[in-house]
C-alpha cells in the first residue's frame, strides 16, 4: 500500500517544475560557472584539493541540501490546502507520511549528486571508486539533519512565508559551510565547524584520501540529527493536535 | 443494514455522548461544541443543520478523530474515530480544502484507493463521482466544481461505511448540487451511514431522513426532515400598523406570535398566505408590508431564545412551539 503512495509522491515531485529547476539545474549550471574558469586549478586555495573537486562536492551538497529541505516546502503546500487533514482520516500512518516525504527528498537529493559528479568527471575529476562511494555515503547521512530541518519548517511555515525563509536559510548554511569558498581560519571556521553543511562539505576530503569527517564531524551531525529529529516529532504531533 | 461491500460488523452505528469542545482565541475562550448527543443508526442519512458558527464544524472534527472532546465520547460502529479510519470504515470530504497538484484525477484516486484495506476499483469510483470525462486531466487544471467532484470521488475511494461531508456543495452551481446528490443517494443505496454538515434547509429536507438542528454548540431539535423544515420554515411579516391590538393579531389565521417594534408590527406565521389575506382584510391602514422567509439563523436565534425577536420571552416549551408551527 505504501509502495503506491510512495510512487505518486515521486511522480508528484518530479513534475513539480520550479523544484526541479532549483534543486537539479541551478545547482548544476552553477558548478559549470564557478569551477569551469578554474578547471586546471589543482592546489585550489592550497587546501590540496582541485578547484573542480572542491566545487564539485560543494555544489552536490547544495543541491543535495536544497532538495532534502524541500520536503518543507512540500509538507507546507500540502497543509496550507488541508491535505494533511484529508490523510489523517486514511490510515496512512505518520511514520509512513513523514517517511515517503523524507525517502522522496532522499531520491531528489541523490539525483542532484549524481549530475553534479558526471559534470564534475567533465570538468577532469578522477578519483577511485572506493571513494566516491564512501564520499556518497558521507553525504548521504550528512542530509538527516537537513530532512529533519524540512519536515521542521514546513509545519511551522506558510506557504507564502515558506519560500523566503529555505532561501535565507540555505543561503546561510552553504555560505557557512564552505561551498562558495573554503572558510579555514577564525570566527567564521569556528562557527562553521558546528554546521551540519560545513560536514556536508568536508566530505569531498575523501577524495583525497583523507578520513572526511573526524570524531568532530560525526558528533555535530549526530547532534544536529537528533535535536531536528526530536523538533520534528514535535511539532508534528503539535500539527496533529489543532485542527 | 451492512452490505457484502461493508468493512466493519455489528448492529452499532455512530453515537456521539456528552461531547464538549472550547478553544482558546484572542479574545478569551470560544465555546464551539457545549454538550452534543446524537446517535446515529447504520444506513441512516443524517443532516447537521445550523447557521455558521453552530458548532457543526467542531462536531464532524471529533467524530473524525481530527479534534479530541475537551469531554465525552465518540464510537463508530463500536470503535474509537482512529481505530474506525484504520479500518477504512470512514470517508470524509472536509469543509475547506483542495487537491494536491502534479497528478491526473486518476492518479490521484489510485494514490488515495492504495491507503485503503478494501477500496473501490478505481474505475467504479469515477464513474460514481462522475468524473470519468476529466480522469486524465491534471487536479490543478480543474473548476472548483470538478474539484468538488474529486474530493467527493476521494471520500468514496476506501468505500467507508461512514461518509461524512462537511458542508460539501457551498462551491457549487445548482447543477452540481443535483448530480452531486444523486452520487450520494447513489451511494446511501448500499446501505452507508451518511452524516452531513450544511446550512440550506433544502438541502437538509430533500436528502436527509432526519435533521440534527445546532445553533451556538448546541442541538436544539433532532427529527425527521418534515418535523425540522416545518419548525424553521416559517415566514415573518413586518408591517406598519400603529394601534394594534397585539392579541387580535396573533388570533389571525396562520399567525403563530404577533410583536411590535415601535410603528411595526411583526408576525411570525406558519401560513403566511392566510395571514397576509386576513390582515389586509380586516387593517384597511396596514402599510409597508414585507413578507420574509424566516432564514435558517433567525430561526435558531428564536428556537435558542435570541433577544431579538419576539420569541426571545416566550415560556412556551419548543415542544409546544413546534406543534403550533406544524399546524
Amino acid at each position: 500500500m505504501t509502495a503506491t503512495y510512495l510512487r505518486f509522491e515521486l511522480l508528484r515531485t518530479f513534475r513539480n517544475g520550479r523544484f526541479s529547476i532549483f534543486s537539479l539545474i541551478f545547482p548544476l549550471v552553477l558548478y559549470f560557472v564557478i569551477a569551469g574558469p578554474n578547471k586546471g586549478e589543482t592546489d585550489f586555495e592550497g587546501i590540496g584539493l582541485s578547484a573542480p573537486l572542491y566545487y564539485m562536492i560543494g555544489l552536490a551538497s547544495f543541491g543535495a541540501m536544497m532538495a532534502t529541505l524541500s520536503c518543507g516546502a512540500r509538507i507546507a503546500g500540502e497543509r496550507s490546502v488541508g491535505w494533511n487533514r484529508q490523510l489523517r482520516i486514511t490510515p496512512l500512518s505518520a511514520r509512513a507520511y513523514l517517511g515517503a516525504k523524507v525517502l522522496t527528498a532522499y531520491v531528489m537529493a541523490l539525483l542532484s549528486i549524481v549530475l553534479l559528479y558526471a559534470s564534475g568527471f567533465v570538468l577532469g575529476v578522477r578519483i577511485p571508486a572506493g571513494d566516491w562511494l564512501q564520499m556518497t555515503l558521507l553525504i548521504l547521512l550528512g542530509l538527516v539533519p537537513f530532512a529533519a530541518l524540512g519536515i521542521v519548517i514546513g509545519h511551522l511555515m506558510t506557504v507564502d512565508s515558506i519560500g523566503p525563509v529555505m532561501g535565507g536559510v540555505t543561503s546561510l548554511l552553504a555560505l557557512l559551510g564552505g561551498t562558495w569558498f573554503p572558510i579555514t581560519s577564525g570566527f567564521m571556521y569556528d562557527l562553521a565547524r558546528c554546521l551540519p553543511s560545513y560536514w556536508l562539505v568536508q566530505a569531498s576530503h575523501v577524495g583525497v584520501g583523507g578520513d572526511g569527517w573526524g570524531a568532530r564531524g560525526w558528533i555535530v551531525i549526530a547532534v544536529w540529527a537528533v535535536v531536528l529529529s526530536l523538533l520534528a516529532a514535535r511539532v508534528y504531533r503539535r500539527d496533529t493536535a489543532r485542527v | 443494514m451492512s452490505t457484502p461491500t461493508s468493512t466493519t460488523a455489528g448492529p452499532a452505528g455512530v453515537e456521539l455522548t456528552g461531547l464538549v469542545k472550547s478553544w482558546r482565541s484572542a479574545t478569551g475562550p470560544v465555546h464551539a461544541v457545549r454538550g452534543v448527543d446524537v446517535s446515529i443508526a447504520r444506513g441512516e442519512t443524517v443532516a447537521l443543520l445550523g447557521p455558521n458558527g453552530a458548532g457543526k464544524s467542531t462536531t464532524i472534527d471529533m467524530l473524525l478523530g481530527l479534534a479530541a472532546p475537551d469531554a465525552g465520547t465518540v464510537s463508530v460502529f463500536g470503535m474509537s474515530p482512529t481505530e474506525a479510519i484504520d479500518a477504512g470504515a470512514v470517508g470524509a470530504m472536509l469543509q475547506t480544502g483542495a487537491l494536491v497538484r502534479d497528478l491526473t484525477v486518476r492518479e490521484l484516486v489510485t494514490m488515495m484507493a492504495s491507503l485503503f484495506p478494501a477500496p473501490m476499483v478505481v474505475d467504479d469510483v469515477l464513474e460514481l463521482a462522475g468524473i470519468e470525462e476529466i480522469a486524465a486531466q491534471r487536479t490543478n487544471r480543474l473548476s472548483g466544481g470538478q474539484t468538488q467532484r474529486v474530493r467527493a470521488a476521494v471520500a468514496l475511494v476506501s468505500d467507508p461505511d461512514l461518509l461524512v461531508l462537511d458542508e460539501p456543495t457551498v462551491a457549487m452551481d445548482v447543477e452540481g448540487r443535483h448530480a452531486f446528490w444523486t452520487t450520494m443517494r447513489a451511494f446511501a443505496a448500499r446501505g452507508k451511514t451518511i452524516v452531513f454538515a450544511t446550512h440550506y434547509l433544502e438541502e437538509a429536507d430533500a436528502y436527509a431522513d432526519r435533521a440534527v438542528l445546532m445553533a451556538r454548540g448546541r442541538i436544539v431539535a433532532d427529527g425527521p426532515t418534515t418535523e425540522i423544515k416545518a419548525m424553521v420554515g416559517a415566514r415573518t411579516i413586518r408591517a406598519t400598523l400603529p394601534d394594534v391590538d397585539l392579541a387580535a393579531l396573533g388570533a389571525l389565521p396562520g399567525v403563530v406570535t404577533a410583536d411590535r417594534h415601535g410603528d411595526a408590527v411583526i408576525l411570525s406565521c406558519s401560513d403566511s398566505d392566510a395571514a397576509i389575506r386576513a390582515l389586509l382584510d380586516g387593517h384597511s391602514d396596514v402599510r409597508d408590508v414585507e413578507i420574509s422567509g424566516a432564514g435558517l439563523e433567525q430561526a435558531f436565534l428564536q428556537l435558542t431564545g435570541g433577544e431579538e425577536d419576539g420569541w426571545g420571552d416566550d415560556p412556551r416549551a419548543e415542544g409546544a412551539r413546534r406543534e403550533e408551527s406544524i399546524r
